[in-house]
């Protein structure tokens, strides 16, 4: 007996690593630590054990720099290179409001989000609920450093 | 024991999943079903439900029939000497928890030691850091070899006479190690110190007696070993489960309530507060009758599994000389942590299941052991069980090769 496959659960590998994702992970942006850092946020991710450290230098409302170190698998790793590189510059504003954005992608809302740029890569991951977690854990870090910038 | 003939019963395993037929390699998560465990429950719903223990008309006798039945099978399996000691829970967690609120919250005073194994699952170490918390007790760790294996020698340094509990798993569920679970106890009953073994990794795969191993308590799981999900069973010592207070409390449990004050049921009711999972009950004793009639008992399972083990680890090695897999080499229940070069568990599981391979990847519950011990985040985890077969392996090589493939053109 063989059941039909279902298409639901398709795994379409090319789709969740794509080759953007793959770059950022073997060439890794932002990777290390702040001389001085004015927020550190460290987490982890409770089902994997993965870990991340994110640094914020804020300077007049914007972040300045950002740096981030940690172990962890492909999509969380090239997760926290690519979303560092998209929020250094941005206002405090900006940057929170670029990771709503990428939140509601993530979530398989459909929309635009060439604003995006290279964070597009993670749409795939959408279609891997378990994934998911892998790549908001960088997110999730450079969002609690923006909250202790303004509380 | 044919396995070809075993699969048939197992529906699940009859399927593709991306397009592959499925290798199912989470067993140390949860076992697969056969039929005749499905058929058990169905018939239960179609033919006897009704509440145990309170129902006086037929079906309720019915009922209250299979499911103390179960506990007879139960009480056989793992050879307790009276259905009595074996309490229903709701899995191997839960009757670690009953144990450790009820026996430890009662026993332990300011200074008293809890002595753990460093592998547990965190089910078996969380409600000790709990009951330590309240009781003013302090956890102490048995020495182990990299390997994973006890280092007994150096155990009566911290196996001493404030030793009150000492936990431990009977078989690893991340190393696969077993447990020399004997000689512990011998060595904890010198100085008085109560056993609670961990056997939701060893009595679905190998034979367990609780009177050979004069083992305080041991809990275990029904999903593990082919039975449904929230079943579980704690066996305890006749004396040991008097004296406890209930876990919870409610219907059932009682024999006379007044406003002010109760007294409890007899054993094993005294711990069985409100509705039993009955269909568990009767699920878990079809699964106890497939393995004892189809399967032709568990030691079956665990000639199975150790020929899948030693295969499995001859394979990866000879394929890939950057595996690293943890454990010990002999001695091991059918369970293989492994690293795969520098590719994390997530994506190596994910490209696995791409292939239709189904593995764990993660810390498994044991995230102290990967930190301090294996000093790695997570693994990769395969573990077998009595319908896999060495094709089961061959496909997982062959599916490891293609993650390898996948990966090739980054780091």
């Amino acid at each position: 007996m063989s059941l039909e496959h279902d298409p639901r659960y398709a795994v379409n590998l090319n789709e969740l690593y794509k080759q953007v994702l793959m770059d950022h992970f073997a060439r890794p942006r932002n990777k290390g630590r702040l001389d001085e850092a004015d927020f550190t946020v460290h987490l982890e991710n409770p089902t994997c054990g993965d870990t991340i450290e994110v640094q914020l230098k804020v300077r007049d409302g914007r972040v300045e720099d950002v740096r981030w170190q940690g172990h962890g698998c492909s999509i969380s790793m090239a997760s926290a290179s690519m979303t560092t590189q998209a929020i250094k510059g941005k206002t405090l504003a900006e940057a929170a409001q670029f990771l709503s954005r990428c939140r509601a992608m993530i979530k398989g809302e459909p929309g635009d989000y060439k604003e995006l740029g290279e964070l597009q890569a993670l749409s795939g991951v959408a279609k891997f609920p378990v994934r998911v977690k892998c790549a908001t854990l960088a997110w999730n870090a450079v969002e609690e450093g923006l909250k202790r910038v303004q509380p | 024991m044919n396995v070809e003939r075993i699969r048939q019963d197992f529906p699940i395993l009859a399927q593709l999943v991306n397009g592959k037929p499925l290798v199912y390699l989470d067993n140390a998560a949860t076992t697969q079903k056969p039929r005749q465990v499905i058929d058990a429950i169905r018939r239960y719903y179609e033919e006897y439900n009704a509440n145990v223990h309170r129902s006086i008309h037929t079906l309720g006798e019915r009922a209250t029939a299979a499911y103390e039945e179960a506990r007879a099978k139960v009480a056989a399996f793992i050879d307790a000497p009276e259905p009595a000691t074996c309490i229903f829970v709701r899995n191997a967690s839960e009757g670690l928890n009953l144990v450790a609120y009820s026996y430890g919250m009662q026993v332990l005073r300011p200074g008293d030691e809890i002595l753990l194994s460093p592998l547990e699952h965190h089910s078996n170490l969380v409600p000790w850091q709990l009951v330590a918390r309240r009781t003013g007790a302090r956890l102490r760790f048995m020495p182990m070899h990299p390997d994973g294996t006890l280092d007994l020698e150096r155990l009566p340094r911290v196996l001493t006479e404030r030793t009150r509990i000492v936990a431990v798993a009977h078989a690893s569920n991340t190393l696969g190690a077993i447990l020399p679970v004997k000689a512990i106890t011998e060595a904890a009953h010198a100085v008085g110190a109560v056993v609670v073994v961990d056997g939701a990794q060893s009595v679905p795969h190998m034979p367990v007696s609780v009177r050979e191993l004069d083992v305080d308590f041991l809990a275990f799981s029904g999903h593990k070993m082919m039975g449904p999900m929230g079943i579980g069973v704690l066996y305890g010592k006749r004396e040991l489960l008097e004296r406890m207070d209930p876990f919870l409390g409610g219907g059932e449990m009682i024999r006379s309530v007044t406003y002010e004050e109760s007294t409890w049921n007899d054993l094993p009711w005294k711990f069985e507060a409100g509705t039993p999972n009955v269909e568990g009950a009767v699920g878990l004793a079809a699964a106890i009758d497939y393995i004892n009639e189809v399967v032709g008992g568990v030691a079956n399972i665990q000639r199975h599994e150790h020929d899948l083990v030693q295969y499995a680890m001859r394979r990866l090695r000879e394929a890939f000389p950057e595996i690293r897999i943890y454990g010990p080499e002999e001695n091991r229940a059918g369970i293989l942590a492994f690293t795969f070069g520098d590719l994390h568990p997530h994506d190596v599981a994910t490209v696995l299941d791409s292939e239709g391979v189904a593995i764990r990847a993660g810390h498994h519950c044991t995230m102290p052991l990967h930190r301090e011990v294996l000093q790695v985040v997570a693994t990769n985890r395969a573990s077998f069980y009595v319908y896999n077969t060495r094709e089961d392996v061959d496909r997982l090589v062959e599916a490891l090769g293609k993650v390898k493939e996948f990966f090739s053109h980054v780091a």
